[in-house]
């Protein structure tokens, strides 16, 4: 069969809707388009009826045992925002002090970044080579002014997945909050708020193959029940949490979307896994200088995130625009600073530049990851040949030895 | 990023890529930028008789950008006396390859490595010079082929 291009290697970004998740959603668009809130007619009802049904569909999708535990958002950026504000604001009478890490999204650190010019404190924990936070550090930095934690479940640049569980055991025993911002891992790896110890978890439906524009945020009800302030004035919907007319078509495409992931879930994993295997197995015979960033083995099945040595990101992403990709470099980005990410694990601005990744998922075939292995390893060589860096390399002059003149 | 047809021409088929001997007293190599900064770029340029460049090969470690900018430098450079190739300036670069403003950076490396190029040339020529206290051959030669125009 003919490849079909552009190739989409970005899943990490978004990913299409599943027909079967449209299929779900179409009639609440027409025939069923009643507003939830509507008590006095079968509109409202049938409305009402789908969103139950769906509250209940994701409690399952992450072990939370009380369909009321999940609120209706936006999407995991308003989640986080509601999870660390509405925390931070309800319990400042207990104190004043927030946990996190270096690697958050923005979500989470710029929220953060907000709260502390309001006064509260934040330690923004460190975390190894691989990206990983040390449940240690989360115990040692905590303070008796510490009202929460907050710390992804996996990372949406390097796919390294973070130990919740064990942090999970440390906040519970002490009595503080865990956030978790689970968007990049739910449906992906095990998941389960009531083993792990989440109090709080955001959850998104357009990295599960639903549509944009809806996502959860799970509040629990009971040991403990957490309470937060509201950061929407409005009707009172959510339980008081955050008031807007429900988004019902979305709701139900994200269910939806849940479902197809709570039967078919592990299965995907693991070919998801193989397909990665596939292109690194490939990458790594036949490239030299090249490094995986992350970890080796507590990864998103579908990530792979490489730096390929002595070639800058954004023109690998023009040599191989028939595959859409992200990069860690500069170059890309508004701000022409290097990946945040990489920059705390260590990982130099030279080989920051020349990262690329890889996101695989569901609708991936092994006739892609083919094309895309040949294709990069034909780029990185013709990139390669016209880099004085790789030359110097060649030559053995260690590239780091050399005194750059900084622009 | 949005590329101008230009950048995406240049950037695709590159000219003159390739190194020229470091060592060769005619050849002047100009290595500018740093790997952390994300682009660093080696042009070299071959200078023969009457002080014209007569080569010049380049390689490149950034964007599309830098190297498009390096492949029309180093075209822009052939034929010209090195004189003539120090009134390239970025802006000439940045205009002709119609370069977003982000990416400006990419042809002021671009005229760094000219500049570090001929200065190279000229370090080597100085050196010649003060090594065999002939006269100075260069200077005369580009004063020779500016009159020849």
């Amino acid at each position: 069969m003919a490849i079909q291009l552009p190739i989409y290697m970005d899943y990490h970004a978004t990913t299409p809707v599943d027909p079967r998740v449209l299929d779900a959603m179409l009639p609440y668009f027409n025939s069923k388009f009643g507003n939830a809130a509507s008590r006095s007619h079968v509109f409202g009802w049938t409305a009402e009826e789908a969103v139950g049904h769906a509250r209940e569909t994701l409690a399952r999708f992450i072990g939370a045992s009380n369909p009321k535990e999940i609120v209706f958002t936006s999407g995991a950026t308003e989640s986080d925002n509601i999870a660390i504000k509405g925390v931070a604001e309800f319990y400042k009478d207990k104190g004043n002090h927030i946990i996190t890490s270096v690697i958050e999204h923005k979500a989470v650190l710029d929220t953060c970044k907000r709260l502390e010019k309001q006064g509260y404190e934040v330690t923004y924990l460190k975390v190894d080579k691989y990206g990983r936070v040390d449940p240690d550090d989360v115990a040692s930095a905590i303070t008796d002014k510490t009202i929460l934690v907050s710390i992804m479940l996996a990372n949406n640049e390097v796919g390294t997945v973070q130990p919740i569980a064990e942090i999970g055991k440390i906040t519970k025993s002490k009595g503080i909050l865990l956030h978790s911002d689970a968007v990049q891992g739910v449906g992906k790896i095990p998941f389960n708020v009531e083993q792990m110890g989440v109090d709080l978890a955001s959850v998104t439906a357009h990295k599960i193959y639903g549509p944009k524009g809806i996502g959860c945020l799970y509040v629990r009800r009971s040991k403990p029940r957490v309470r937060i302030t509201s950061q929407m004035d409005g009707g009172g919907h959510e339980f008081g949490m955050r008031s807007g007319t429900l988004n019902v078509p979305g709701i139900v495409g994200f269910a939806r979307a849940a479902e197809l992931l709570i039967e078919e879930g592990e299965a995907e994993s693991a070919r998801i896994v193989s397909l990665r295997e596939r292109l690194r197995t490939r990458l790594w015979k036949e490239l030299d200088a090249i490094q995986l960033n992350g970890s080796p083995d507590r990864r998103l099945p579908g990530n792979l995130n490489v730096s390929f040595s002595f070639v800058e990101g954004e023109a690998m992403m023009m040599a191989i625009k028939d595959v859409a990709v992200s990069s860690g470099s500069a170059c890309t980005s508004a701000s022409l600073e290097p990946s945040y990410v990489l920059h705390a694990m260590g990982i130099g601005d030279d080989l920051a530049h020349s990262s690329i990744r890889f996101g695989l998922g569901r609708f991936t075939t092994e006739e892609e990851v083919d094309f895309v292995a040949d294709l990069v390893i034909r780029k990185v060589n013709k990139l390669r040949d016209m880099s004085p860096l790789y030359e110097m390399h060649k030559e053995g002059i260690d590239i780091n030895s050399v005194q750059w003149a900084a622009h | 990023m949005a590329y101008s047809d230009k950048v995406i021409e240049h950037y695709e088929n590159p000219l003159n890529v390739g190194t020229l001997d470091k060592n060769d007293e005619q050849v002047g190599t100009g290595l500018v930028g740093a790997p952390a900064c994300g682009d660093v770029m080696r042009l070299q340029i071959k200078v023969g008789e009457g002080g014209v460049i007569e080569d010049a090969k380049f390689k490149t470690f950034g964007c599309g950008s830098a190297i498009a900018s390096s492949s029309l430098a180093t075209e822009w450079l052939k034929g010209k006396t090195i004189d003539e190739a120090e009134t390239i300036k970025n802006s000439m670069i940045a205009e002709e390859l119609h370069l977003p403003p982000v990416k400006i950076h990419c042809s002021v490396l671009a005229e760094d490595a000219i500049k570090s190029a001929i200065a190279d040339f000229r370090a080597k020529q100085q050196a010649k010079r003060e090594l065999t206290g002939a006269a100075p051959s260069g200077a005369a030669k580009s004063a020779a082929s500016a009159s020849a125009e």
